[in-house]
């Protein structure tokens, strides 16, 4: 933790840089294509992200057509149902929420935030970018090579997703492996820089425990997908070792269809672990940067100091540690040893601890709040009701033997989207009505926004809080479709209905959101500087939106909290972190973190 | 306003439509009960922190909406309250937790008189076998699995000689005795799940896991295969039938062992034996 106080920090030489002429693009080609502004990246994450989040988005009214209406749509059969649910979960989490919080809003937002004129390594985080896109066009191009992409499930187990019952087995899985280990090579690039910039370019004054808790969300779900992502990295060479070289890292004796494979001595089990010691982080580099943006949303706009900041950093840090040791939960009912599961029941539970203290300090956050109910507000309102119903079905699912009855439920399909779809995208949207007059200088539609916000929020509980209770009846997920089951009554299927319609006005809203977006950037309202009349640094700006270097000749100097919200005394309610002290200021106030 | 009005529906809303919905678990037809138990616990447990959460969030945007005159506390923290909600919290967690270890301490330890049933499973069907007379299930090896020997039992060893072997019909069980499956694969990963029984657990290629229950009321229930295997995974059903002790005894007595099928075998070279090779049928 530094150890620097504002007078040490007086005696320092200064490390600002002269303007340096060399550094900035100069033509179209290196300010907009092959840039290494953070700012641009940024976008250009945000915008391939948004992108194929946007054909994640079609598979799931696919698949919802077929779950609804099962016997309308012949163009879909069994293989395109497997193809689209895998490739809708793997772009999701992966490709689109990875790469949206921590090459989007990280490359945006930690510059800024800290007080630093760009990332450390630029031209890293440049090659970042480029070999996320190639990623993204090798997993697009699987929608076309022959057999189509794989149809494994986003889990990719083996056996099943390199064996011929399986679609996709000739080139799908050999692509989406070969896509896997590109994202992970270009995460790592950009990751590394995320944690140095945040380690060693923040402005002075900006200690550790005056960092808004966006850059801590950020930096902690960067530090844990450095972690986790070579397990996957990992997982997904041996498994295409298994596919193309006849290994048998994951592949036992297998007898598929009456014949016997060349295969023996490998373990499934292995796969999994592997798998899970990065998918179950991966939760929770989706939703530690969502935490991180969703705390300084409510503090800005309810003109509050976040509630129990100290223990909000604590619990992001206790909950990126302990989420390395639950990964087995998954796995309850995998066939590994059972009784792993009292030691990952015991651990998944307490993680709900330090998470339901962040939502008590949210909440808390708001009580004698002066609330403004702006979009991003509501939005972060939206996020705690999805985050606490979806946290609350993680209870049930973590807890062994409840998840006996539920896991590979629909009960299961409900929670991790209400958990890690809806909560973190909700959290996406009000970032996106927050930051989008710094980025664009202009405002969007509000009009447009209160649409998509009411459709959304209330459109997605719909469609999940119900489909918790297909799962209790024991409707199985991945299924193409129920067929005759005695047990399921025929008011399942006007359900499924109902679930499909919900996902179709939902999905649209999210189009009319896109057409928002792109009409603002143009013609929308234009807006004032910091016009949230927020704290952080990222508002102080010389321009809005910022240039590249993104302060004027100095850079900021901090000099307190990113929470100095309703300051008694204070002329206005709200004081920018590089405001100097009043001659007449108390020192900082109890609670405030010590600097 | 109108989040204040939408959150309040959301609660009561939740909570209304866990009563009143049709939509619930079916009814139980193994000893877990206990399972319902934890659940129903879990309900309350969360049910509460939920509602609680979500009026609260209610009341705070109606009552601390923005006002010009007026300025937010300024008190960044309490120590006092963020220990008692840690405190709370635990308990809660405590409370759901205790009782799932408990039960899953049950769930883990089949009973010592338990028979032992086993069930194969290969892409997309269902196979049963039952130790016959000597109670013991015979040895097995992929590596032996063909044509005439589809489980794949040791020929050599005499006690998988009586063994008797389910191709093609329902898995019956008598009531009320306990049972242990023994799960196996010949492919890839399935999941032995029947929603009734509340209980389920993966078959995996290369070993043997398990699971146990008693049936507590007779009748026919499906087999549900829970864990994605492909392209037939949705239609890979099979059936259960629990029946009373004669009835099951009696059906029993009629199926054929290993033995008499290897024999069969014998006699007749080219008997043709159900191997899966449908192919999942898709719309019709
Ligand atoms: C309107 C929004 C969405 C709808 C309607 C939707 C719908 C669906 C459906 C129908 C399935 C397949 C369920 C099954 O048969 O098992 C599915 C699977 C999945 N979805 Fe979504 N989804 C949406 C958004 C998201 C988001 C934002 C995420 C990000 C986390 C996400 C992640 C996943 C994952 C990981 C799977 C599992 C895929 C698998 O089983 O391999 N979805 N979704
Ligand atoms: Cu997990
Ligand atoms: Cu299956």
């Amino acid at each position: 933790m530094a150890k620097a106080t504002p007078t040490d920090i007086d005696d320092l030489e200064t490390a600002d840089l002269p303007e340096m002429d060399l550094y900035h693009p100069k033509s179209f080609l290196t300010k907009w294509v092959f840039s290494q502004d953070a700012k641009v990246i940024a976008l250009q994450y945000a915008t391939t992200a948004t992108l194929i989040g946007l054909v994640a988005l079609v598979l799931s009214w696919l698949m919802r057509l077929q779950l609804g209406f099962p016997d309308s749509f012949d163009f879909i059969a069994p293989t395109d149902y497997y193809q689209y649910i895998t490739m809708h979960g793997m772009i999701m989490v992966i490709y689109l929420l990875t790469a949206l919080f921590l090459g989007g809003f990280g490359n945006y937002l930690i510059p800024l935030m800290i007080g630093a004129r760009d990332m450390v390594f630029p031209y890293m985080n440049m090659l970042s970018y480029w070999i996320y896109l190639a990623a993204v066009l090798l997993l697009a191009a699987t929608f076309f090579v022959p057999g189509g992409p794989t149809g494994a499930g986003w889990t990719l187990y083996p056996p099943q997703a390199i064996l011929s019952g399986t679609p996709g087995r000739e080139w799908g899985i050999v692509l989406m492996l070969a896509s896997l280990a590109l994202f992970i090579v270009g995460f790592t690039m950009g990751g590394l820089n995320y944690v140095i910039t945040v380690l060693q370019a923040r402005a002075r004054g900006m200690t550790l425990m005056r960092m808004p808790l966006t850059i801590w969300g950020i930096f902690v779900a960067t530090i844990l997908a450095l972690l986790a992502f070579p397990s996957l990295f990992v997982s997904v060479i041996m498994l295409l070792f298994d596919r193309l070289l006849n290994t048998s890292f994951f592949m036992p004796h297998i007898i598929e269809f009456g014949e016997k494979l060349q295969y023996g001595g490998g373990s499934p089990i292995l796969f999994q672990h592997l798998f899970w010691f990065f998918g179950h982080p991966e939760v929770y580099i989706v939703a530690v940067p969502a935490f991180g943006i969703v705390s300084d949303l409510i503090a800005t706009h309810a003109r509050k100091n976040i509630f129990g900041y100290r223990m909000m950093v604590w619990a992001i840090l206790i909950i990126g540690l302990l989420s390395f040791v639950v990964w087995a939960h998954h796995m309850y009912v995998s066939g590994m040893n059972p009784y792993f599961g009292f030691f990952f029941a015991t651990s998944t539970l307490i993680i709900a601890v330090p998470t339901a203290i962040k939502v008590y300090n949210w909440v808390l956050t708001l009580w004698r709040g002066n609330i403004h109910l702006s979009l991003p507000m509501l939005f972060a309102i939206g996020f705690i009701i999805t985050f606490i119903n979806g946290g609350i079905t993680g209870l049930f699912l973590g807890n062994v033997i409840v998840d006996v009855p539920l896991s590979d439920t629909m009960f299961v399909v409900a929670h991790f989207h209400m958990v890690m779809g809806v909560a973190p995208i909700l959290v996406v949207f009000g970032a996106i009505y927050h930051w989008f007059p710094l980025i664009t200088g202009r405002w969007l539609n509000q009009t447009l926004g209160h649409l998509h916000f009411w459709i959304t929020f209330v459109g997605a509980y719909a469609i999940y809080f119900p489909m918790h209770y297909l799962g209790f009846m024991g409707v199985p997920r991945r299924y193409y479709s129920l067929g005759e089951t005695a047990f399921i009554p025929d008011s399942v299927a006007d359900l499924n209905k109902f679930i499909t319609l919900a996902a179709l006005v939902v999905g649209a809203a999210q189009i009319v959101f896109i057409f928002n977006l792109i009409y603002s950037i143009f013609w929308g309202r234009k807006a004032e500087r910091n016009p949230w009349k927020a704290t952080t640094l990222e508002w102080q700006t010389e321009t809005m939106p910022p240039r590249h270097g993104n302060f004027g000749p100095q850079l900021p100097r901090v000099y307190r909290w990113a929470y100095d919200y309703s300051v008694p005394g204070a002329k206005d309610d709200f004081i920018p972190q590089n405001q100097p002290p009043a001659p007449d200021e108390e020192a900082a106030p109890t609670g405030a973190p010590p600097s | 306003m109108a989040i204040a009005i939408v959150l309040i529906l959301v609660a009561v809303g939740s909570v209304a439509f866990h009563i009143y919905s049709p939509w619930w678990w079916t009814e139980i037809a193994s000893n877990w009960n206990q399972i319902d138990l934890t659940v129903v616990i879990t309900f309350w447990i969360t049910g509460i922190v939920f509602v609680a959460l979500t009026l609260f969030v209610a009341y705070c945007v109606v009552k601390f909406r923005y006002s010009k005159n007026r300025r937010a506390e300024y008190k960044p923290e309490n120590k006092k309250l963020e220990l008692w909600l840690t405190i709370l919290t635990s308990l809660g967690v405590i409370g759901m937790l205790a009782p799932g270890l408990w039960v899953w301490q049950q769930y883990v330890s089949p009973p010592p008189n338990a028979d032992e049933v086993e069930i194969v499973g290969q892409q997309w069907q269902w196979s049963f076998r039952y130790p016959g007379q000597d109670g013991i299930l015979g040895t097995t090896d992929a590596n032996l699995v063909s044509f005439d020997n589809p489980f794949g039992i040791n020929p050599t060893d005499p006690a998988g000689q009586d063994d008797i072997l389910i191709e093609g019909d329902a898995l019956h069980l008598p009531l009320g005795r306990p049972v242990k499956f023994l799960l196996r694969s010949h492919d890839v990963l399935h999941n032995f799940f029947i929603p009734q029984f509340r209980a389920k657990m993966d078959l995996v290629p290369g070993m043997v896991t398990y699971f146990w229950i008693t049936p507590t009321r007779t009748g026919e229930f499906e087999i549900l295969c829970a864990e994605l295997c492909g392209l037939g995974h949705h239609q890979m059903r099979g059936g259960i039938l629990i029946e009373e002790e004669d009835t099951f005894q009696t059906w029993l007595a009629e199926q054929q062992t290993f033995r008499q099928i290897q024999q069969d075998a014998r006699l007749h070279q080219n008997r043709p034996v159900k191997i899966a090779t449908d192919a999942p049928a898709g719309k019709e």
